[in-house]
């Protein structure tokens, strides 16, 4: 037998794809770099660094100091929101979860505001905060949802949407009782912001995120067969209990880093698994790295739309992702709805 | 003979009332057993102790004279496949790529089939005629397809004890008499040990060396098709009266239900 789709998914084609869409990754990531108010082309950027002229201080400080910041946290949320969107539809077999079901992110938002509130700053008193509050809602979640050690999926997100019902009440109070500047730091926080990005949050995030994501990738095997029942995986030898706490707890501690450092960015989640799915197939060994690769992309590029769409002000980047993804996901439910329900 | 599952003494509850009642089996290697029973009877229930996921309250179950529970999930899987009566795959993963997925148990970390696992698909393919499927989508097949597929994914498994629940229940006679056909000429050509859960009772019969008849719980009898399916037995445990007789061609018991409209239709004629 030959052809590609008669081997299933195999490394070749992983690698082959993940250097497809890391390319596609890189070339975004330049051009986002070379716009905003400040006019810098990527030529200049060349010039200074084979010493042909002479660097540019000013250019230089808005290039590395608060463009590549910037870009760079917008590529880590998208492929940690994408990754979590592609486990959780996997572990909860359902099509419409993302990695806010379990009400992480409005455990997130009540830390963030609580922060913003007591006037705390934005490269760490608040995410430190923000990431307390999606840490317990987690706990609160996992620990409410499981019975003799096992976690059954309905009730999990059951429990993660009361939780985020109540949440959302208690921002809603802060929100009626804040009328200074500081409501407009928690609106621009509830709608996911970028704008406060600095090194020391990447360094943070990064290497969780991504010994978190290694996990993952090694249970991708695992996730194929789950999505055809609990019973029937544990039969073909997954250890599905050790598979969901790893899963649920892994991504949910990653989404809560970045969301505390970027507020909630909605539809990321939810929409690059889907389109991934569509182009390449359910496999997650392939769907996993391919979402991380192309949430990124998303985000940067949404991010940089944002950046500039109302240029000198801007909006928050949740606001663009929003834009794009609620009429996407409507056409995805009109011409794809039946796939989901069916057998 | 060489006893590959042996149930000794087991009880097994859900919550309050027992559900399973000191059922003591033995399955030799290389036998198909049929297991029947009313609805409500255990059978699904049994199926699923004997492959270790239902863990029992009270007895023993031994895989290869080794308690169950003392293997990992994955040194099951290794010995013991299970074909579903339905499988939902809410994504449209092809054919081919489900049929791999029985390769799952023995794999190890790197998470990617090698050139012998593709060929032992290949093979659990050619075996039971899917290999036209191969590209299709899981979501596109018929009823007697997509069991066919999922018997080809036990296969691949490569277990030596297979159990199959009500894998004919969605299907017309055809694709019934297809898939007694095919797990016959399986244990036959691979020395299988079978267990099979059916409803359809005279055809169970015509392919099973033993049956095993539940009623509440409990074994009723077990034993060859002859001394299982009397007129008796059935009658008392499904509590509706039926006439046994012989298939003429394979000379194995066949059941005709009785009953009163039926009498009457005659008697209309």
């Amino acid at each position: 037998m030959t052809g590609n789709k008669d081997q299933g998914v195999t490394p070749l084609k992983v690698i082959t794809i993940g250097f497809i869409l890391s390319g596609i990754l890189i070339g975004i990531i330049l051009v986002s770099l070379s716009l905003g108010p400040a006019r810098i082309s990527l030529i200049d950027v060349l010039t200074w660094a084979t010493g042909y002229r002479s660097v540019d201080q000013t250019a230089w400080m808005i290039l590395f100091k608060i463009r590549l910041p910037r870009i760079l946290l917008a590529g880590l949320v998208g492929f940690t929101l994408s990754i979590g969107g592609v486990v959780f539809q996997a572990l909860l077999r359902n099509p419409l979860a993302d990695p806010f079901i379990l009400g992480v992110s409005s455990g997130a938002a009540v830390g963030a505001i609580i922060g913003i509130v007591f006037g705390l700053g934005f490269s760490l008193g608040v995410p430190l905060l923000s990431f307390m509050g999606a840490l317990f809602t987690i706990l609160l979640v996992m620990g409410i949802s499981s019975r003799h050690g096992g976690l059954e999926s309905s009730t999990l997100l059951l429990t993660g949407v009361i939780v985020n019902a109540f949440f959302t009440a208690v921002i809603m109070f802060f929100i009626a009782t804040t009328s200074d500047s500081r409501l407009h730091s928690m609106l621009f926080w509830l709608y996911g912001d970028l704008s406060q990005t600095r090194y020391v949050q990447l360094s943070i995030s990064l290497p969780l995120i991504l010994i978190v994501s290694c996990i993952i990738y090694v249970f991708s095997r695992h996730l194929n067969l789950i999505v055809g029942g609990e019973e029937s995986a544990i039969q073909m030898g997954v250890e599905v209990e050790l598979l969901k706490w790893v899963s649920f707890l892994g991504i949910s501690l990653i989404t809560g880093i970045v969301i505390s450092f970027s507020g909630i960015i909605g539809f990321v989640g939810l929409i690059v698994p889907h389109l991934m799915r569509m182009v390449l197939g359910p496999d997650h060994r392939l769907l996993i790295p391919a979402s991380a690769l192309g949430g990124a992309s998303f985000l940067i590029a949404a991010d940089t739309v944002a950046r500039i769409i109302l240029s000198p002000s801007e909006l928050p980047v949740g606001v663009i992702t929003a834009f794009l993804g609620a009429p996407f996901f409507i056409y995805l439910l009109k011409a794809r709805g039946s796939q989901w329900t069916q057998s | 003979m060489d006893s590959e599952l042996i149930l000794k003494g087991v009880y097994f509850s859900y919550d309050s009332q027992w559900c399973l009642e000191g059922i003591d089996f033995e399955l030799k290697k290389g036998e198909t057993v049929g297991m029947i029973g009313p609805n409500g009877s255990g059978k699904s229930t049994l199926l699923k102790i004997m492959d270790g996921i239902l863990k029992i309250q009270k007895g023993e179950i031994l895989l290869r004279n080794k308690p169950i529970s003392s293997y990992r999930r994955g040194d099951i899987a290794r010995q013991i496949a299970m074909v579903p009566q339905e499988a939902t795959f809410r994504f449209p993963f092809s054919v081919f790529e489900v049929v791999l997925m029985g390769r799952f148990p023995h794999l190890g970390l790197f998470p990617f089939e090698g050139k012998e696992d593709l060929e032992i698909a290949h093979q659990s393919m050619r075996l039971t005629g899917t290999l036209d499927l191969a590209r299709r989508s899981i979501h596109e097949l018929s009823g007697g397809e997509k069991q066919r597929v999922l018997i080809a994914r036990a296969l691949t498994q490569r277990a030596q004890i297979i159990l199959l629940d009500e894998p004919t229940s969605f299907l017309d006679i055809r694709h019934k008499v297809e898939i007694f056909e095919l797990i016959s000429s399986l244990t036959q050509a691979q020395g299988l040990s079978v267990i099979i859960v059916s409803h359809d009772i005279s055809l169970a019969a015509q392919y099973c060396h033993r049956m095993l008849l539940l009623n509440r719980g409990s074994v009723y009898k077990t034993g060859e098709p002859d001394e299982v399916i009397t007129a008796d037995n059935i009658s008392t445990v499904y509590q509706c009266p039926v006439l046994v007789d012989k298939n003429p061609i394979s000379n194995t018991p066949r059941i005709t239900v009785l009953s009163k409209k039926g009498e009457g239709k005659k008697e209309m004629v």
